[in-house]
């Protein structure tokens, strides 16, 4: 059983014990505690089950890299799931709760996977899920999904708060380990600006732990390791230049020295204020990752059992929390380090039963165990751990055998120590490139292969053990090295200062010890697991090699190794070791998989920031805004903006304000809040010659006074947007855009202005939101304005298409005569902080005229009564203005324009280019949108033939029938001929093809 | 991430101030164009696996265009400069050719 030790315990305060709770249980910690500790102490040692085989499994690692330890932790609005007991910081009232078993943890049926196992090899689903195909939907799919994921999603919307968090800095030192603190007191003395960021809450890394087993060999400038952090961290916080933070994780580094970290504020303290967690978004000239190392597991049968840990994290528990694995305990070695843990263990009395060392002889450290009469056994194996939910006892046998047990001695805890590989993530993620380190069995940082910033220079500088640095001296002299680098670097000089003296104890070197046995049998290797949460074994990566995988990424997605939450952090070099002996290769031949952000998983909330709610994306309001709203708009979004769709009253739907609108506009009088509407000043001497090449008509022959209707193409001839441009003076337009338009046509006319036309004498200005505008409309629009008195709009003073300045009821306007209902219409435009008095003004004066307000929907009918394209609706960036009989808009006279080559290309000039035409349903009803006209015949591809779609249909309570427009092949040239459209809703619509213009068609009504 | 220096308002600037433009310095074929011309103006672009110019607006800053020199294997960036001009100048030319002897682009070199 797994208790908390009467010594030791370095971060934990024994008089503040902390109430919490797993599953259903109620369990006591300490304050300093992880809940990792907190159930250990609660001999709580199985905390899930694995994700395929539904295999009991208990807490393996001490940090960021365990597999299994995964909980569903809080409740309601704050549950989060798959947070690794490891690194959650206990603190009262915590409630945590197992994942990925059902009915309960200690009984799951899902576990019957495992007895199942050797039918579910690598590649399981590839294989089975195939055939038959009709079996997929309904058989398989549910089933995977099923049995898919860990963890519950929570239903409730998160209710803490995030935000992100922008810093420049010189050097950021990722890790506050021994080679973290060095390194930035070396960077921080050249004076450059320093971050140190920890992921955990304490500074000093495992050094203080690790010499726990060896003080007297162990010193720092003659001192002991724990004084050392303390003054290089006092002697940190006193510089102005640095800054200290810990919780903070280094998640990813990217192009340029750009670094994602991700602070955990408020998860030890759930009830504070403040955000719960911050994004921190860094720029860094120089990276220097002081990020340790990550000890590897051994491959032998049985080793996922719970009470199977990594001996590094056995002798953290004892150190820093008092807390020990088990009573008896195995130690499975190959190299000098796992002695530590035994001497550790032994040292606070726990009774190491058995060293087993895959080597023929150790060091120094094994000398230290045998003085203590541990029992040490070299080129000896585990064969196999025997247990249930927990280990009861291991077999041994030799390290060069098959599998074949010469002992067997009962434990409840084993500790295994394959090596350390260098955390090398941050290094890689950006480009970094790695060396193979034959003598430490890891891949380390290759430097002479950086991730390259903008000045070609690398600038992320690894530093300790995740340099490849194992003993304490060469730890501190690389942090020192790097460091001076990152100075030089950063402020062009590097300080006079020596990298401190250290000694620690001297190792024996490891052997890479990759199967144990090394030639184990099938039924020894199928009981052998790489990646504990995806479930993946030895004899799987033998599977995928011998079905021919030979690259480390096709065998990770074949096998699922390293896929899980972890990411491999434990399994990978042990998995591609298992395959490139499998191959027969090298491993540095193999390679690794590519190492992508985040180092750990980071929490959606942390992404999204503050950007959430209203906050998501801001709103765009015209001046009217109020006024639609406590007039009941029904809102529809038009880019950021929010324009009514209609303006339903009490009783009426929405559809019957919208007929009522048309029908009132066209009878009485309409107000359309037309200010979103871009409106983009164009001046300047070349101005007219500018918007020759913009639009695909004549504008510079335009009069002062004079609109003109426009269309504008990009290069590839395709219409992009279309608009009014009134002439102001000689050097002045101002060019009216679609809503969706105004700023990416004004962007486009500042790309040719600035890239291609550089020396033409034009300036543009966006001036959409300076001016409220207002369309009014229909047959006593004139009357209205003439009772609020003013300027002259009068037919003979103000024709149609023509534009003048003066005042309407008191208010400074501008005023365009205007149509896009084929009413007799006026767009006028005031200052927009006088929008809503105007608007107020023609609702007051209009409501002897019958006046009421129409939204979007209106318009719509209204110009398409008219036969009036809409950008979007007639055009999907595909369509030329050509298909829409616009050629009239389109001058023959000018030489060039945007667009104009390309309608010159061959396709463009297919006399079976669908055009635009309207549509009349014989039967009266309204078309679908988007329907498509199905013509006899089949294509290649066996598909029925289209020969044209809908692009815009309403009902038209004008006609009293559905109307439409659409595009049809040769249209123009087929008036009268029916269509078919066979609707999504099952039946068949018929529609004869017919001119666009449905309403008006001499224009009678616009020009009075 | 990438940072480019605006050489109009000589702030470095993040990527996310930044809207790319494509590759740089191409010639506009107009209405007298051939076929050929004109399809290799719309449609054919470099891509290549090294030195690069491309184009880059300031759009959350000053609102500038810009060009830009750089790798775009290893992202160094040899220098910025205006958009205001049909080739790179000769000091970022000159930068290019000590950094990658041999270099050559679209005829340049």
């Amino acid at each position: 059983m797994s208790t908390r030790l009467p010594t030791l315990g370095r971060l934990i305060d024994r008089s503040a014990p902390v109430k919490f709770r797993f599953n259903d249980r109620h369990m006591q910690g300490l304050q300093g505690d992880t809940l990792a500790s907190a159930l250990l102490a609660n001999d709580q040692m199985l905390v899930g089950r694995s994700f395929k085989y539904h295999r009991p499994r208990g807490i393996v690692a001490y940090g960021a890299e365990e597999p299994n330890a995964l909980v569903n932790l809080g409740h309601g609005a704050r549950l989060e799931p798959n947070q690794r007991a490891t690194t959650t910081e206990l603190f009262a009232g915590l409630r945590a709760t197992s994942q990925n078993h059902w009915p309960s943890l200690e009984f799951d049926i899902g576990a019957i996977n495992a007895r199942l196992s050797r039918f579910l090899p690598a590649g399981f689903y590839y294989k089975m899920f195939i055939h038959p195909r009709p079996l997929w939907k309904h058989v398989y799919e549910p089933f995977i999904r099923q049995s898919a994921g860990l963890g519950r999603a929570p239903r409730r919307a998160d209710a803490d708060r995030y935000e992100h968090f922008y810093h420049h800095t010189d050097v950021l030192v990722v890790g506050g380990g021994l080679a973290g603190l060095q390194a930035a007191l070396t960077a921080a003395q050249s004076g450059a600006r320093v971050l140190v960021i920890e992921q955990t809450a304490h500074w000093g890394g495992r050094a203080p732990v690790d010499v726990t087993a060896d003080p007297d060999r162990s010193h720092v400038n003659g001192k002991p390791v724990d004084t050392f952090v303390e003054q290089t961290l006092a002697a940190l916080r006193a510089m102005d230049n640095v800054t200290l933070r810990t919780r903070l994780m280094g998640a990813g580094v990217y192009d340029h020295g750009y670094v994602l970290g991700y602070e955990r504020l408020g998860d030890h303290i759930p009830d504070a204020d403040g955000p719960r967690h911050r994004l921190w978004r860094i720029r860094a000239r120089r990276i220097i990752t002081a990020t340790g190392a990550i000890e590897r597991p051994l491959s032998f049968a049985g080793n996922d059992l719970p009470g199977v840990m990594l001996a590094s994290a056995m002798r953290d528990y004892a150190v820093n929390h008092a807390v020990a694995a088990g009573r008896r305990v195995v130690v499975a070695t190959n190299n000098d380090d796992a002695y530590r843990t035994a001497i550790v263990l032994h040292d606070a009395g726990i009774e190491v039963v058995r060293i087993v060392d895959a080597r023929p002889a150790g060091g120094l450290l094994t000398d230290d165990a045998r003085a203590r009469g541990i029992r040490v056994e070299t080129d000896r194996a585990i064969v196999r751990v025997k247990g249930g939910r927990r280990v009861s006892k291991v077999q041994i046998g030799s390290q060069s055998g098959t599998g074949g047990a010469l002992d067997e001695v009962a434990c409840d805890a084993v500790a295994m120590s394959g090596g350390w590989s260098p955390v090398v993530h941050l290094w890689s993620h950006c480009g970094g490139k790695l060396l193979w380190d034959a003598a430490g069995a890891f891949f380390r940082p290759d430097p002479e292969r950086p991730p390259l910033g903008a000045d070609g220079a690398g600038f992320v500088l690894p530093a300790g053990a995740a340099n490849g640095e194992t003993d304490m001296a060469s730890v501190l002299r690389d942090a020192h090295a790097a460091g001076c680098a990152a100075a030089q670097a950063v402020a062009g000089t590097a300080p006079d200062t020596a990298a401190p003296e250290a000694a620690s104890t001297p190792e024996a070197p490891l052997d890479p010890v990759w199967l144990m046995p090394r030639n184990a049998r099938a039924d020894l290797r199928a009981k052998t697991w790489l990646d504990f949460q995806n479930d993946v074994k030895v004899s799987d990566v033998q599977l995928a090699a011998q079905e021919g995988y030979e690259s480390v990424e096709h065998t990770k997605r074949y096998t699922t190794l390293g896929m899980a939450t972890d990411q491999g952090k434990l399994s990978n070099i042990n998995g591609l070791a298992i395959l490139s002996d499998a191959l027969g290769q090298p491993i540095p031949a193999t390679g690794t998989t590519t190492f992508r952000p985040p180092y750990t998983p980071v929490s959606m909330g942390a992404i999204a920031g503050e950007a959430r709610g209203p906050v998501f994306q801001p709103l765009r309001r015209t001046p009217m805004h109020g006024w639609h709203a406590e007039n009941g708009a029904h809102w529809e979004p038009v880019g950021h903006w929010r324009r009514p769709y209609a303006y339903p009253r009490a009783g009426e739907s929405v559809h019957g304000a919208v007929m009522r609108e048309v029908t009132n506009t066209r009878a009485n009088l309409g107000l359309l809040d037309a200010s979103t509407l871009g409106k983009i000043v164009v001046k300047g001497p070349d101005a007219g010659r500018f918007l020759d090449m913009l639009y695909t008509n004549m504008m510079s022959t335009l009069k002062p006074g004079r609109c003109r209707y426009g269309l504008m193409c990009n290069e590839n001839g395709f219409l992009m947007d279309d608009g009014v441009v009134a002439r102001i003076d000689e050097n002045t337009f101002l060019c009216h855009t679609t809503t969706g338009g105004a700023d990416h046509i004004h962007a486009h006319m500042e790309e040719w202005l600035q890239t291609e036309w550089w020396d033409w004498k034009v300036h543009v200005a966006n001036v959409t939101e300076q001016y409220a505008q207002i369309a009014v409309v229909g047959p006593k629009a004139r009357q209205v304005l003439e009772k609020l008195g003013g300027m002259d709009v009068s037919a003979d003073k103000l024709p149609f298409m023509a534009w003048a300045d003066g005042t309407i009821g008191g208010f400074d306007c501008r005023v365009f005569r205007i149509s896009f209902s084929g009413e007799l219409s006026y767009e006028i435009a005031v200052p927009a902080g006088r929008g809503m008095a105007f608007w107020q003004a023609l609702v007051d004066a209009g409501a002897d005229f019958g006046a009421m307000p129409y939204g979007t929907e209106a318009l719509h009918i209204m110009r398409a009564e008219k036969g009036f394209i809409m950008i979007g609706d007639e055009t999907d960036g595909t369509v030329i203005p050509q298909d829409l009989g616009l050629d009239w808009a389109i001058s023959r006279k000018k030489a060039d324009y945007l667009g104009k080559r390309a309608q010159q290309r061959r396709h463009m000039v297919d006399p079976d280019r669908w055009k635009l035409v309207g549509l009349e349903t014989i039967d009266g009803s309204v078309l679908p949108d988007g329907a498509y006209a199905v013509g006899s015949g089949r294509n290649a591809n066996r598909q029925a033939v289209t020969e044209g779609r809908v692009t815009s249909t309403y009902h038209s309570p004008t006609l009293g029938r559905g109307i439409a427009m659409g595009l049809v092949r040769g249209g123009p040239d087929r008036m009268g001929e029916v269509l078919t459209f066979p609707g999504t809703d099952g039946k068949i619509y018929k529609a004869r093809i017919v001119d666009p213009v449905f309403f008006d068609k001499n224009g009678d009504k616009q020009n009075v | 991430m990438l940072t480019l220096r605006c050489p109009v308002c000589g702030i470095d600037a993040d990527e996310t101030e930044l809207s790319p433009g494509g590759e740089a310095h191409l010639t506009r074929f107009g209405p007298d164009a051939s076929d050929d011309d004109f399809h290799d103006y719309l449609f054919t672009r470099e891509n290549p696996r090294g030195v690069h110019f491309e184009r880059w607006r300031h759009s959350y800053g000053c609102g500038k265009w810009f060009h830009a020199a750089r790798c775009t294997v290893t992202l160094e960036v040899f220098g910025t400069y205006s958009a205001q001009t049909t080739e790179p100048p000769a000091g970022i030319r000159a930068v290019i050719a000590e950094k990658r002897p041999g270099w050559s682009w679209r005829g340049l070199s």
